[in-house]
């Protein structure tokens, strides 16, 4: 249990697959077609600024909902019977192993005009097209991510000790404190895994927007994938500034958690 | 604590509807006539033209065979990573889990292109060609940090004094081991297996930089038709896997409740 | 739960390994590695041929068939890794970038009979004037499509995509080749022999539109105009044709200043390592009846003069697959764009998008 040996492999392995690969990254971000240093990379990423901030608030928005509606769920999950518990948490993985772009063009159809929920709602009166907006495209990511979240966090919660909670009724908590006093406290270390989980790949994620957005919901990870290959030092200058602003994200997220949490 | 309330039943058949929603679109037009989004008839023609299709078979097995594999040994790495990381102390542990989370926040396109650099180049010195094992490699690398994410709250959640009580019981470190540490993990590196086995199912991009010339999974199949449209054909398989995994499910919770009942 | 991921995990890992089995069985004629676009042959649909088993069968050759979405995929395959593919299919102007570049291999003739029924016109291609390099596979034109009881007056060319009676209804092509080439024609720039000045000048005109539009579109412009989502939409003729078989209310425009004609050749790239192979697929692919069989399905303009023989009147006399000689007449090719041109339109695209 000691072993610190145990971390070699991995450090070999991720030295070989991720250092080196992001050293390249660099490199390129930082030079031009002839192989000589230049900023001019950097610079041409500085106009898409706002789609930056526009993808970051939308990987924000679809985080904190997920959490909303995740959090919730894991505490109740949590409190059934173990066979039940299982239950659920493979019903919810299950739709995952469906394809990822069959998943989001079936939302398309759900939202569309004319589609169920527009049927559903004509019934009352309402009319309309509910895909092709930004509204759209956070259902969609919520869709995409929610067992990320859900995940780490039920885990975390199945591990408290029955007998603190316990302790505390006997003290005279009432339920809410035990929660607050108890449960959210140790469940800490899930919902940073969970915000982490869900918040960096939403933030970079493609493909979503440009089915469920309209003209103006065009995210960074769109914009990555369409300059790669016709000037792949602009790609790699705007991935890596990405990945800077995820970097900061996450260290801002480990001041709130406790300091053993990520990064 | 045993009774789910109504409450939460609501609460979580809610959330079921969202997660099944698009599954049930998906089963819907799998069984219409017309190609497009339009209702046009029952049939079971994309059933039987799916089996006839190789392309779509052959990518079945490569997705799940990959997905196996994948998820396997990135469980084995990276919970031995994960308890080797617990064991280091101070600036060594924060370097480490910080690179440990570069695949987590580098852009799928990023990674997929620089891993591709890295074989062609390993490509060139060793004479390889990029096929299935570096598909296999590359979905490793990208799950790897989601089972050291999801075990590492495990380990801090743990009592170290666990593992020596065993050890003064008798037994070898092995076994202390075994019994002790990955039993008290085990739901960390489940949800970490899970997570691996969800996100290997649904890679397209990195699997699309490192597949080469003869290998092909059902994303890549999927994506490459962007520019056309998606056959039903895909639809009928996406119900055929789904209704393989309920039924085993089905079984399965059949088979404990019963369990259960004799106790 | 854990037991139930153990089952289903090893149902897979048996069918998996049966099918390492099944691959296995390589046949002694050897491999060919065709890369092509996605969904861009028949391959056993609404009962036609599976041509690609068909060409197993017939050569007893192995065909490792995979797929790209873009040219610039493709590109980036063949010039950042090393794999060998034996038959690509890149488009026009990424053919000749493709030759400066050195990445094509020549063809040798002798080795592919069926080349004499392809059309003159698909010969000599502005992107390979020497004839050395390609073989076309496909070839169509860009025209519009649009919900005739909601369009009053029959267009004639794209002005109408610019239309703000049709605000919110108008979808457009989310790539930047087309969609700059569509731009550039309304102002009367031909696009093939375009500058930077004049890619300026498109992009202006691609920012008037935006506000009108209610997305740039590719596939998704089936769903969006078969079920009457969408009013108007400028996208690939061949593609427009299935898309009238599935709603009534759709009708046609091809502009009448002509439109882009563009055509995918086979080529056989440098890191080809079976090229005998490779040229047998391409003359394969060029029998009459695999050509016609093709173009049943796909519904582009077919090269090969004896196939079109084989077609039924409907798809023969259809102007969306094979437009009249005047027509393509008229109609400019992205023969040879300058890269560096090229790359620039991009780029200019993504910004306009962005904004």
């Amino acid at each position: 249990m000691k072993s610190k040996l145990l971390s070699v492999p991995y450090l070999i392995w991720m030295l070989v697959f991720t250092m080196i690969p992001l050293v390249m990254i660099a490199v390129t971000a930082f030079s031009d077609n002839n192989g000589h240093f230049s900023l001019e990379a950097l610079a041409s990423a500085f106009p898409y600024t706002h789609v930056f901030l526009k993808s970051l608030w939308i990987a924000l928005l679809s985080t904190v909902l997920c959490l909303v509606i995740a959090y919730p769920m894991a505490y109740m999950v949590s409190q059934m019977r173990e066979s039940t518990q299982n239950v659920v948490v493979m019903l919810l993985m299950i739709p995952m192993w469906m394809n990822f772009l069959l998943r989001i063009y079936a939302w398309v159809l759900l939202l569309q005009s004319g589609g169920p929920l527009d049927t559903l709602l004509s019934a009352i009166g309402i009319h309309g097209s509910y895909t092709n907006n930004t509204a759209a495209v956070i259902v969609g990511m919520i869709y995409e991510y929610l067992p990320f979240m859900f995940l780490p966090i039920y885990t975390v919660m199945g591990k408290i000790d029955k007998g603190l909670v316990e302790a505390a009724q006997d003290l005279g908590s009432n339920k809410s404190e035990v929660f607050r006093k108890v449960i959210f406290p140790l469940s800490i270390p899930g919902i940073i895994s969970g915000i982490t989980m869900v918040f960096v790949p939403s933030a970079s994620t493609f493909v979503v927007a440009q089915y469920l957005g309209g003209t103006d919901d065009i995210m960074i990870g769109d914009i990555i994938d369409r300059i790669f290959f016709t000037n792949n030092h602009v790609g790699a200058a705007i991935s890596l500034i990405l990945m800077i602003f995820i970097l900061i994200f996450l260290v801002l997220m480990n001041r709130f958690g406790d300091e053993e949490a990520i990064v | 604590m045993k009774k789910t309330g109504v409450l939460t039943k609501i609460y979580i058949a809610l959330i079921m509807v969202f997660m099944y929603a698009p599954i049930a679109v998906l089963v819907f037009y799998s069984f219409n006539k017309s190609r497009s989004a339009a209702w046009g008839g029952f049939t079971f023609e994309w059933y039987l033209e799916l089996f006839k299709s190789h392309s779509i078979m052959n990518a079945l097995t490569n997705t799940l065979l990959i997905a196996v594999l994948a998820s396997l040994f990135a469980t084995i790495l990276g919970t031995a990573a994960a308890i080797g990381i617990s064991n280091l102390r101070g600036k060594t542990r924060l370097f480490v889990q910080n690179i440990s989370n570069i695949p987590i926040i580098s852009p799928d396109i990023v990674m997929g292109v620089s891993l591709m650099l890295l074989f062609t180049f390993l490509g060139i010195i060793f004479n390889f060609e990029m096929g299935f094992s570096t598909v296999l490699l590359s979905h490793i690398c990208f799950c790897v940090p989601f089972v050291v994410l999801n075990v590492m709250p495990r380990i801090r959640r743990m009592d170290d004094s666990l593992y020596d009580a065993a050890l003064d019981l008798g037994c070898t470190p092995f076994q202390a081991f075994r019994k002790v540490v990955i039993h008290e993990l085990m739901p960390g590196i489940f949800s970490g297996a899970l997570i691996s086995f969800t996100y290997s199912l649904d890679d397209f991009v990195i699997t699309h930089f490192t597949q080469g010339a003869r290998f092909q999974n059902l994303s890549t199949e999927i994506y490459s038709l962007l520019h056309r449209k998606i056959p039903p054909t895909i639809n009928a398989l996406s119900t055929l896997l789904f209704v393989v995994i309920i039924l085993i499910m089905v079984l399965i919770n059949i088979r404990d409740r019963r369990a259960e009942r004799k106790k | 739960m854990k037991k139930a991921l153990t089952v289903v995990l090893c149902i897979s890992m048996l069918g998996s390994f049966a099918s390492l089995f099944a691959g296995c069985s390589k046949t002694d004629a050897g491999e060919v590695n065709v890369y092509n676009w996605g969904d861009y042959a028949a391959e056993g649909q609404y009962g036609l041929m599976n041509v690609i088993d068909e060409f197993e069968k017939e050569t007893g050759i192995k065909v490792n068939y995979t797929s790209y979405e873009t040219n610039e995929d493709l590109y980036n395959m063949l010039k950042n890794s090393n794999v060998s593919y034996d038959v690509v299919v890149p488009s026009d102007y990424m053919i000749s970038k493709m030759i400066k570049e050195g990445m094509l291999l020549e063809i040798n003739y002798d080795n592919i009979p069926n080349y004499q029924y392809i059309n003159n016109r698909f010969k000599h291609l502005d992107c390979d004037p020497e004839n050395k390099y390609t073989v076309v596979y496909q070839w169509g034109v860009t025209a519009l499509v649009y919900d005739k009881t909601k369009v009053k007056n029959k267009p004639t060319n794209w002005d109408v995509l610019w239309d703000e009676n049709l605000k919110g209804d108008i979808l457009m092509f989310n790539n930047s080749r087309d969609a700059m080439a569509i731009a550039m024609q309304t102002l009367g720039i031909t696009p093939s022999t375009c500058t930077k000045e004049d890619i300026d000048k498109a992009s202006e005109k691609l920012r008037v539109q935006k506000p009108l539009l209610k997305k740039y579109v590719m596939d998704q412009v089936f769903t969006e105009m078969e079920t009457s989502q969408s009013t108007i939409a400028p996208y690939y003729a061949g593609d427009i044709a299935m898309m009238m078989e599935e709603n009534e209310d759709l009708d046609y425009c091809l502009p009448d200043y002509g439109s882009n004609l563009f055509y995918d050749a086979m080529c056989i790239p440098t890191c080809s390592k079976n090229k005998e192979n490779a040229e047998k697929f391409i003359n394969f692919m060029q029998k009459p009846e695999i050509a016609a069989e093709n173009c049943k399905y796909l519904r582009y303009g077919c090269p090969n003069d004896e196939a079109i023989k084989l077609l039924d009147d409907e798809i023969r006399n259809n102007e969306l697959t094979l437009p009249s000689e005047e027509y393509l007449d008229k109609c400019y090719v992205f023969g040879n764009l300058d890269p560096e041109l090229y790359e620039y339109m991009q780029e200019q695209f993504v910004n306009i998008q962005a904004e």
